[in-house]
């Protein structure tokens, strides 16, 4: 167990060491630095700022440099919030997103399994047919499609949550944080409640689940403790990418509510060639999703008892 | 050798009790004939397919041509036409939207102005100086967008990229996974082991990241956006095949082909691949809809598809920037968009279920 | 009063093909601490007249179109889903053909043991584990309060099997019902096994019924024999009488089809023909098209089991009215 987890840090260094290596030269091909659209600063001024932030010299210099202060965690000064440091944006903005992500994350996995075991148990009668349709609905109604509907139902029409940005409403009974959560644990809801519901239905039809009705164990006990572990592996298996589709997802619901979270601060820093926070949010994004991928991985283990030699 | 003479003679077996043998793409069809959602998915999306790339030639409108006084019309609108008399030649001819058709006349006091406008929607001809207002049958099914475009030719163009986007990507990726997954499965050993661990570090970057800067990167090109997203979509695919190929690879009519004798070549193209392409065939029908969300969101985020030229998720962008008065600019490409997301994914699922000989759903 | 009285079962499957009439008016009884054998091919139908009485038939696409089962007074066919439950691993238990796949791989052998007496006998965990120990320690597994705790995975094959005599057993069923406990396993596990259900019965006083298709092991085991075809019983006798005086032509072909009764260099016998399509509703006897002995009455008349000297029926219609004695192929020299 122990060892499984050391090698999966390890493998962090690799990850991570061809994230940054590739957006470092990703970001460095695009034309034109980050100052070229400054139409205030004179040549003078930009060859300064060019030179504070050490973009004069030759390119493999400053990828070295560059490796140099991400070993210490120095990911430098922000272009675009000239005051900020990389760090200083990513802890302003990440708890944001965090609070949102944490939320949607546990709508979706309570209502997902909840709806895939209620599906399973119920296969091909009504309370299978309801949820996975309400789950399909989920799958193709992305967050940016459902996220403004929501917007549009609860802000301006039930007048319940506060839709900032574009209609300025002043209402708050509801927590900003719950619409955004809501749309997009909604989503990821979706797809686990069809994974859940093919897992629980492919270990029902398993023999020993003929076993434990030949036992006389009662029908929830059989779906609670005998189905429900092996069935929640696909569920874990995708807590990886989840978790990616999580972040990303989280550029759609930040720009749509208009919440000042980590990935809206991405998606700025890429239109406005801000490299070093590009990079500093790309490394940081990449560290979660190798983390939590490992958490995946151990989890899994844990169920499974069979892989764990 | 002595042999024992039964006084029976076998039961000669008629032609009838001889049970009928199925080739699996025949029982396939047939269990999704019988998959009414697969069904409906499949002619969902052919229709709109379809509609996409010919109907935009009859719409009587472009996607591009814009016309202000046209400006944010709702389906079907009522739609007037402007003849202004001119001294020389033919009248200059323009519609108005009855939506629109009160800013015509803000010099008048407002009393005046809807007097006029409704004599002109109850289809009387009102003329003021040189301009002739009179009822016209111009219709835009979908109503136009806040630049006067027709929403229904939009739609449908958006949905030609969209489309082009999700199958081609799909293309690219099926092509890179399938040879990735198929060589790894197939060599087995340290080959597979370093194929696909170069994979499962890939796996772990974050998708949309990587798309996003390879968009920064080398520009907005509509080619590269679907390179880019094929590009990282085919790890599940080379995963998929790759692991078909394994257990392929180790049951048992594999070992009687070889103990057949029959040459590699042979067992791959004859036995392994016809097996992989029922999985090759289900995970593409299951990627083009991905596919089209992954360019649905860059365009959304202002990354992908740049206008005039429009995806779906160019228009549902623009469309959830006017939602509170012109919601019909958000709900048609999301019901297209939707509609097609839909019925890829059912078709998608009729095939897994077709093609799997072993789900018993009966 | 017999223990279990079976009457007209019948549990038909309707599947896209058509209705699998797989048990089709099977009548059986069982006394206390009997064993008794069921014997037949592959779709013969003696797993699913089982299953029947134990409602482990899914339902759709199965249905128990009629029958009864009448157990200490209640028809397990027709009763109350919760009272099956409750007499389901506590007053007939059930072993099952392969003990990989009928074992839960996700729970420890520990908490599938002690379940019975959880669920059943309300007994605390900890009277239950103890128990559980010692019935692991009676199947013959050594160092049980250790072993208790691994995973299925971690035993072998035929331990397994032990793993779930033990669990069928611990608490003190009436009848054990075993499906072809032994045709996963080795050979010379085989005998074992056996050799410790039969070990067990004697204990407990416990009546079986053992489902096969291994004519060998019938013989060594059971009291009576039922044999099965087409999803009805064909003839049915005490095990030394179906050898004796085998009153079915399929049960005198299915015992000249054992290799080791021809002699070395004979051809084997076969029984020509292949098993009836259960979609088709035949009329006549369904093992008309490959039977030795037919006759023009097969065909007509549907057979139905009657008794010719107590406790030996057949249901071939020829033997019943007198016009065929010996059912064994002519001109087969056994080796034997």
């Amino acid at each position: 167990m122990i060892k499984v987890i050391v090698g999966r840090l390890l493998q962090l260094i690799p990850v991570l060491g061809i994230i940054l290596t590739l957006t470092f030269f990703m970001s460095k091909m695009v034309p034109g630095g980050p100052f070229s659209a400054e139409r205030q600063a004179t040549p003078e001024v930009i060859a300064k700022l060019n030179a504070y932030y050490g973009l004069d010299r030759p390119l493999w210099e400053q990828y070295l440099s560059y490796l140099g202060k991400v070993v210490r965690f120095d990911f430098g000064p922000s272009y675009t919030y000239q005051s900020e440091s990389v760090n200083e944006v990513i802890a302003r903005a990440f708890p944001i997103s965090l609070q949102i992500g944490t939320l949607a994350f546990c709508i979706a996995l309570v209502i997902g399994v909840t709806a895939g075991v209620v599906a399973a148990a119920n296969k091909n009668k009504l309370w299978d047919y309801f949820p996975m349709s309400l789950s399909m609905l989920g799958i193709c109604l992305p967050t940016f499609v459902l996220g403004p509907i929501l917007a549009l139902i609860f802000g301006l029409v039930l007048k319940l949550a506060p839709v900032s940005g574009w209609y300025g409403l002043n209402y708050v009974p509801l927590h900003p944080m719950i619409m955004p959560a809501v749309t997009l644990g909604l989503f990821y809801a979706a797809y686990i409640a069809r994974l859940t519901r093919g897992g629980m239905l492919d270990i029902l039809s398993q023999d020993f689940i003929r076993t434990a009705r030949a036992k006389g164990v009662p029908d929830h006990e059989i779906l609670l403790k005998h189905a429900l572990r092996g069935g929640l592996l696909p569920v874990v298996a995708f807590l990886g990418p989840a978790f990616a589709g999580l972040i990303s997802g989280s550029f759609v619901v930040e720009k749509v509510f208009n919440v000042p979270g980590l990935g809206q601060e991405f998606i700025k820093s890429v239109f406005n060639r801000d490299y070093p926070l590009i990079l500093g949010t790309v490394a940081f994004f990449g560290t979660l999703i190798v983390v939590f991928n490992l958490v995946s991985d151990v989890i899994q283990t844990l169920l499974d008892p069979k892989s764990r030699k | 050798m002595a042999t024992a003479t039964a006084s029976i003679e076998p039961a000669p077996i008629r032609a009838d009790e001889l049970v009928q043998g199925t080739s699996l793409w025949k029982d396939a069809w047939f269990r999704l004939k019988k998959n009414h959602v697969a069904l409906f998915g499949l002619y969902t999306f052919c229709t709109i397919a379809l509609l996409c790339v010919v109907v935009p030639f009859f719409t009587g409108y472009t996607y591009e041509q814009t016309e202000i006084s046209l400006k944010a019309s709702a389906p079907m609108e009522p739609i007037f036409l402007r003849s202004e008399a001119r001294k020389v030649g033919e009248p200059k001819k323009s519609f108005i939207a009855l939506s629109n058709l009160e800013d015509e006349f803000l010099e008048k006091p407002q009393s005046d102005r809807k007097a006029i406008v409704a004599k002109i929607a109850s289809g009387e001809v009102y003329q003021e100086g040189r301009d002739t207002y009179q009822r016209s049958n111009q219709r835009h099914v979908f109503g136009t967008d806040p630049l006067g475009r027709d929403l229904l030719t939009r739609v449908l163009v958006g949905g030609r990229i969209s489309l082009a986007v999700g199958f081609a990507a799909t293309l690219v990726s099926v092509c890179i996974g399938v040879l990735w997954g198929a060589t790894a499965g197939f060599a087995g050993g340290k080959v597979d082991t370093v194929m696909m661990r170069f994979a499962d570090i890939l796996y772990a970057l974050p998708f949309t990241v990587i798309v996003i800067l390879l968009m920064v990167m080398f520009g907005r090109n509509f080619i590269l956006l679907f390179v880019a997203i094929g590009a990282v979509e085919w790890l599940n695919m080379a995963r998929i095949v790759r692991g078909q190929i394994i257990s392929l690879k180790n049951q048992e009519f594999i070992e009687a082909a070889i103990s057949l004798g029959l040459p590699s070549h042979r067992i791959l193209f004859r036995h392994l691949i016809p097996n992989v392409i029922g999985s090759i065939i289900i995970y593409a029908t299951l990627t083009v809809p991905n596919v089209m969300l992954l360019e649905a969101v860059l365009s959304f985020l202002g990354l992908g598809v740049q206008p005039p030229l429009s995806s779906w998720g160019v228009l549902i962008d623009e469309g959830s920037r006017t939602m509170e008065t012109s919601i019909w600019l958000l709900v048609c490409p999301a019901i297209f968009f939707s509609l097609t997301l839909f019925s890829l994914n059912f078709l998608g699922d009729g095939l897994r279920d077709a093609l799997d000989p072993k789900s018993s759903k009966d | 009063m017999a223990l279990l009285e079976v009457e007209n079962l019948r549990t038909y499957f309707y599947t896209r093909g058509g209705v699998v009439r797989a048990v089709d008016n099977v009548s059986f009884m069982l006394e206390p601490g009997e064993t008794m054998g069921i014997v037949g091919e592959s779709g013969s139908g003696k797993s699913v007249t089982c299953y029947s009485l134990l409602g482990l038939i899914p339902r759709p696409p199965g249905k128990i179109v009629s029958g009864s089962a009448l157990f200490g007074g209640v028809d397990l066919l027709s009763c109350p889903k919760e009272q099956l439950r409750r007499i389901q691993g506590k007053r007939i238990s059930m072993i099952f053909q392969d003990p990989m796949t009928s074992l839960n791989p996700y729970m420890r052998v520990s908490d599938q043991l002690v379940e019975p007496l959880l669920v059943h006998d309300k007994m605390s965990r900890s009277q239950a584990l103890t128990k559980a120990i010692t019935s692991l320690e009676e199947v013959g597994i050594q160092d049980a309060a250790n072993r208790i705790n691994l995973y299925p995975h971690q035993f072998s094959g035929g331990m397994r099997q032990r793993v779930m005599i033990a669990m069928a057993l611990i608490s003190r069923p009436e009848i054990l019902v075993a499906d072809e406990p032994t045709t996963a396993l080795d050979v010379t596990v085989q005998a074992q096994i056996l050799e410790l259900i039969r070990q067990r019965q004697k204990d407990l006083g416990t009546a079986v019924i053992f489902i096969t298709h291994d004519l060998g092991v019938v013989a060594s085991f059971c009291n009576r024999v039922n044999v099965m075809y087409a999803g009805r019983i064909v003839e049915s006798a005490p095990t030394d009488e179906i050898f004796a005086r085998p009153m079915h032509p399929y049960n005198a072909s299915l015992q000249q089809s054992i290799p080791a009764l021809h002699k070395k260099g004979q051809a084997l016998f076969t029984i020509p023909g292949l098993p009836p399509d259960l979609t088709i509703e035949f009329r006549g006897c369904p093992f008309a098209s490959r039977c030795a002995h037919v006759g023009e009455i097969c065909k007509e008349q549907d057979p139905a089991l009657k008794q010719i000297v107590p406790g030996h029926g057949t249901s071939c219609i020829r033997f019943q009215r007198g016009e065929i004695a010996d059912v064994r192929i002519k001109n087969f020299v056994s080796a034997v």
